[in-house]
């Protein structure tokens, strides 16, 4: 068994209002060194395979066509033993 | 005149959208559901508004991969008017049938209110009641309505007449300020390349008989209707 962990965040340049206000808050309460804070999605599942190079190929699959919105996102992953 | 409204699990604007057709236009409609494959005898597809799937994932990224969108899609391919309405527009970028994508408002804020828009092309088969520089009053009822496209594919997009609705004050004014989410370039609808897939976050259906408070709406669905008569007249 392995272990998918997929980071979807909005592509660089996209404005993320959510980052946004999460650094206001931050600095409301004194951590005015923050910048430029970006919130995203993590995504975790097991996966029936053995095989990393076959995993790696899945993973990518599932985020081209349904995980992350190329359009506004773009994605990371590692694969781990589960 | 076949009508067709697409029902999704968590669809929530499928009946004014049957409202509109069934009382307002006084044509046959007919609820279709996301797991068809064969949509019958329909001239024109609604995909309504509402949370379909929950908006999971995002909203409509569930719903692009059920049977009845393999359907809409060939119906589109071969001229069908199709037009989806708040979430029926996000499900229609997911399924890449419109160009860009629907972001979380800019404001961070579910946004229910009356927004007046500016008609931009007037000129299309879903317009054609209106006049270019109209501005029409549309409810608005959304958290991810704020449009974005590559820089690229907005120029394209200009070019080609594609925006339909921008997010405008009264006046017509549009600029930022009057910009309810963010969308770039103010924008509320588009179609198309070809012309005949329509995709808005603001409400005709729920802006389509005056007994309800706004009419505006009203002129997207006989804009269709004339459309398809004339398509047929000529046939």
């Amino acid at each position: 068994m392995l272990k998918a962990i997929v980071t979807v965040m909005l592509k660089k340049g996209i404005f993320d209002p959510q980052g946004r206000a999460v650094q206001n808050g931050l600095e409301s309460i004194g951590f005015d060194k923050v910048k430029g804070v970006r919130i995203g999605k993590q995504l975790e599942m097991d996966l029936e395979m053995d095989d990393r190079a076959t995993a790696e190929t899945s993973v990518h699959e599932m985020c081209d066509k349904m995980l992350a919105n190329p359009v506004v996102e773009s994605y990371s992953f590692e694969i781990k033993e589960a | 005149m076949n009508w067709g409204v697409l029902l999704f699990p968590g669809s929530n604007c499928a009946e004014d959208c049957f409202h509109a057709i069934d009382q307002v236009l006084q044509k046959p409609v007919k609820y279709l559901w996301h797991k068809d494959t064969d949509l019958g005898d329909v001239d024109a597809i609604i995909i309504p508004g509402g949370f379909s799937y929950g908006d999971h994932l995002r909203p409509g990224a569930i719903a692009h991969f059920s049977p009845a969108m393999t359907a809409v899609k060939e119906f589109a391919a071969n001229g069908g008017l199709v037009i989806g309405i708040c979430n029926g527009f996000q499900i229609l970028t997911e399924s890449k049938m419109l160009p860009g994508s629907l972001m979380q408002n800019r404001g961070l804020k579910f946004l229910c209110q009356d927004q007046t828009l500016k008609v931009d092309n007037a000129d299309t088969p879903f317009t054609s009641e209106y006049k270019s520089g109209d501005t029409v009053v549309f409810p608005i009822a959304h958290n991810e309505g704020n449009y974005y496209a590559a820089p690229e594919t907005i120029a394209e997009m200009e070019a080609n007449g594609q925006i339909l609705f921008r997010y405008s004050n009264p006046a017509g004014l549009v600029n930022d300020e009057t910009n309810p989410n963010g969308s770039i370039n103010s924008i509320a609808g588009i179609v198309n390349r070809k012309g005949n897939v329509m995709g808005m976050m603001p409400h005709p259906e729920r802006s389509s008989d005056i007994t309800l408070g706004l009419s505006d709406g009203k002129g997207v669905f006989v804009s269709m209707l004339k459309h398809l008569e004339s398509h047929q007249s000529r046939n």
